[in-house]
């Protein structure tokens, strides 16, 4: 098979090319060649457009766009550790992503875009209603991260469509977690992850969210437990945990696969839940 | 199909006919003979195949030729001529850092990435700088003695 790889210039020669053709759509590649990978020295298997989007200026930046910061879809992990409007607590889960070498040059697009469910950057897209902006020739639109992801690798991108932005909000989260589970520190796919956020002001939990990854098709929230939880005292809030703890059990899917079991998953990510709310949110 | 990709290897600027989707770690080892960079896993995870790409460490198994286009790459080939080097490579020896040597290449230049950055690493710095590199004989203790060696020694280059 022939491959043709094609280099835009501009985002309209991008979405012109993308209203052309089908195209595969590459950023920092670091996806896209493990799972295209063949053998030493042959090339990646894969075959018709492939459509370089990485240096894109319209993709690029990260910037304060009122009470959110803008991000720019190929904007690096390495560039979102480094950048002083990205929020330490976000900082967390970009720092747990692949190594060094992987964070400076895969996307947080590329990470959203692939939809894998144990992508690290997806349970915070999730916790904070992120929302990303889908751009095509034919026109714009806002998609809320809640309905990007349909399944495994499918997203609610049209073939046409490129993903160019993602909004997300500064909230005013005083603390969190984000605990990543895999067989290394470094370079692990995630067998399970968890994040939690809170503002407690005044001893109340004024706003508390979890997303729990890779324990179902794609990112867990479960907005009745989050409700339940707003509003208590923070001392109050170990008290309710197994009523938190039920929702989020009734909703998790996890699976048995290569990297874990359905079991293990299920135990681990309700016990970092536990520990969220029976030693963070209290703190 | 071919295309013609301009980049700055090693300093010097270049012009090479190639695959756009070739692996730049197979441009470096079979096309154009830099054989520092070592396929490990091919897949991002061991680290043996780091380049510097515009400073920042990269695996070249992962990285297809068409987006080297513009940027600068530098390989161990390269950094082996400058002071930082021979730092390194004194205290490399002296921790006794190398055994088999195959992950060395990489280790030096995300020892030269990471110190570029952050010249003073705590040991927590250096395990997270080095933590895409993946060595099976020496333990890493003795790695990790080697870049914060370096760091003292070599004051002011960074």
């Amino acid at each position: 098979m022939t491959v043709r790889v094609l280099r835009p210039a501009t985002l309209a020669e991008a979405l012109a090319r993308l209203a052309e053709s089908r195209c595969t759509v590459l950023a920092g590649g670091t996806d896209l060649l493990v799972r295209h990978r063949t053998a030493a020295g042959a090339l990646p298997d894969l075959s018709g457009d492939v459509l370089l989007v990485g240096r894109l200026d319209a993709l690029r930046g990260i910037a304060r766009d009122g009470g959110a910061l803008r991000v720019g879809a190929a904007a690096t992990f390495a560039e979102l550790l480094e950048s002083p409007l990205v929020p330490d607590l976000w900082k967390e889960p970009f720092a747990s992503v692949g190594s060094p070498a992987v964070r400076n040059v895969g996307t947080i697009g590329g990470n959203a875009a692939n939809a894998s469910p144990a992508g690290d950057s997806l349970p915070l897209l999730a916790a904070l209603d992120g929302v990303l902006l889908l751009q095509s020739a034919r026109g714009e639109r806002m998609v809320p991260f809640r309905d990007f992801h349909l399944g495994p690798g499918r997203t609610a991108l049209a073939p046409d469509e490129l993903l160019v932005a993602l909004r997300l909000p500064l909230l005013p989260h005083d603390r969190g977690v984000w605990w990543k589970v895999g067989p290394r520190r470094a370079n692990a796919v995630s067998k399970l992850s968890f994040l939690g956020l809170a503002a407690v002001e005044d001893g109340i939990v004024r706003d508390a969210r979890m997303a729990l990854g890779a324990v179902a098709p794609t990112v867990v929230r479960v907005p009745q437990a989050e409700t339940l939880l707003a509003g208590l005292r923070a001392v109050d809030v170990p008290a309710a945990a197994d009523r938190v703890l039920a929702l989020l059990s009734e909703a998790i899917r996890p699976i048995d696969d290569v990297r874990s079991t359905r079991a293990y998953r299920r135990e681990v990510s309700l016990r970092l839940a536990r520990r969220f709310l029976e030693e963070v949110l209290p703190r | 199909m071919k295309g013609l990709v301009r980049f700055t290897l090693n300093g010097a600027p270049v012009a090479v006919a190639t695959e756009p989707l070739r692996r730049t770690l197979d441009l470096l080892r079979d096309d154009l003979g830099l054989t520092a960079a070592k396929e490990g896993c091919g897949e991002g995870e061991c680290g043996a195949c780091a380049v510097l790409l515009d400073g920042r460490l990269a695996n070249a198994c992962l990285l297809p030729a068409a987006l080297l286009e513009g940027r600068s790459v530098l390989t161990l080939e390269g950094f082996r001529t400058t002071p930082r080097f021979a730092v390194l490579k004194e205290c490399f020896e002296e921790a006794g850092a190398v055994q088999c040597g195959y992950c060395t290449p990489g280790m030096l230049l995300a020892a030269e990435a990471l110190l570029s950055r952050n010249p003073h690493p705590s040991e927590r710095d250096v395990r997270v700088g080095l933590s895409g590199n993946l060595c099976r004989c020496t333990g890493y203790a003795a790695i990790l003695e080697a870049v914060l060696d370096a760091a003292r020694k070599g004051e002011g280059l960074w």
